[in-house]
């Protein structure tokens, strides 16, 4: 009984996600312009680590947990350098 | 340690429900995204993933690792306090750059182009910025259109 519920939970929010996934990364081809496509990365990243999360609840391992601790401290840095790089046109001043 | 279907069943709907709502709260911010018309509009939509769409998915998955050890799993705080500190950092500094590169080419920002704001930026005295011409310019076509 709760297997099936929690099957059921959990495709439908790896559907949505993959959904969100597929946006953001549309966001990333079309942007008009840098920001844009900066932002679009931003919300892949957060959104391909609730995607982690989702696998980790399914397979109940922690080890996902990790990769999405490693993505989140690796995407916080990566677009904080884009920004700095929009903004000045050099990462390390 | 015991397999997921071992869990009582109000715990399987509570997870369900936070599960479901959480990739739902996502996915609606991130369709925000791409329907928005212009970037600083578009730079809010994303943030209700990174606020209650990552709440809601690792508040399920602390109860389903706390439910499945027999023991508090408190590991998912550590991920919920780094994306709520990190996200209005990183976005602030993407606002501002958006916001330095639009001054930089003399583009149209939001909010100048208001009537409300005509009168502000005429009597700006700090290097009035390059939209200022052109919403005086607005304003003017536009009571002349009405006159």
């Amino acid at each position: 009984m709760s297997g099936q519920i929690l099957a059921i939970a959990l495709t439908i929010s790896k559907i949505f996600l993959t959904l969100a996934m597929a946006a953001a990364a549309s966001r990333i081809l079309r942007g008009p312009r840098a920001q844009d496509r900066v932002i679009g990365m931003d919300t892949l990243y957060v959104n391909a680590m609730l995607l982690l999360l989702v696998f980790g609840i399914g397979s109940g391992t922690t080890l996902y947990f990790e990769v999405a601790l490693a993505i989140g401290l690796l995407g916080f840095v990566a677009t904080v350098a884009m920004a700095k790089f929009l903004m000045r046109g050099e990462v390390i001043e | 340690m015991s397999t997921i279907e071992t869990l009582p069943v109000w715990a399987a709907v509570l997870v369900a429900v936070l599960l479901g709502g959480g990739a739902l709260t996502t996915l609606l911010g991130t369709i925000g995204l791409i329907r928005f018309p212009t970037f600083y509009q578009r730079v809010h939509a994303p943030t209700l993933g990174t606020s209650f769409g990552a709440a809601f998915v690792l508040v399920a998955s602390m109860l389903v690792f706390s439910l499945m050890e027999a023991r508090p799993v408190l590991h998912e705080l550590l991920i919920l306090a780094f994306v709520t500190i990190t996200t209005p950092v990183t976005l602030m500094l993407l606002a501002r750059a958006a916001l330095y590169r639009d001054r930089a080419e003399g583009q149209e920002l939001p909010g100048w182009d208001d009537d409300a704001n005509a009168g502000r930026t005429r009597s700006a005295s700090s290097g009035s910025p390059p939209s200022a011409q052109a919403s005086t310019r607005r304003a003017q076509a536009s009571s002349e259109a009405s006159s």
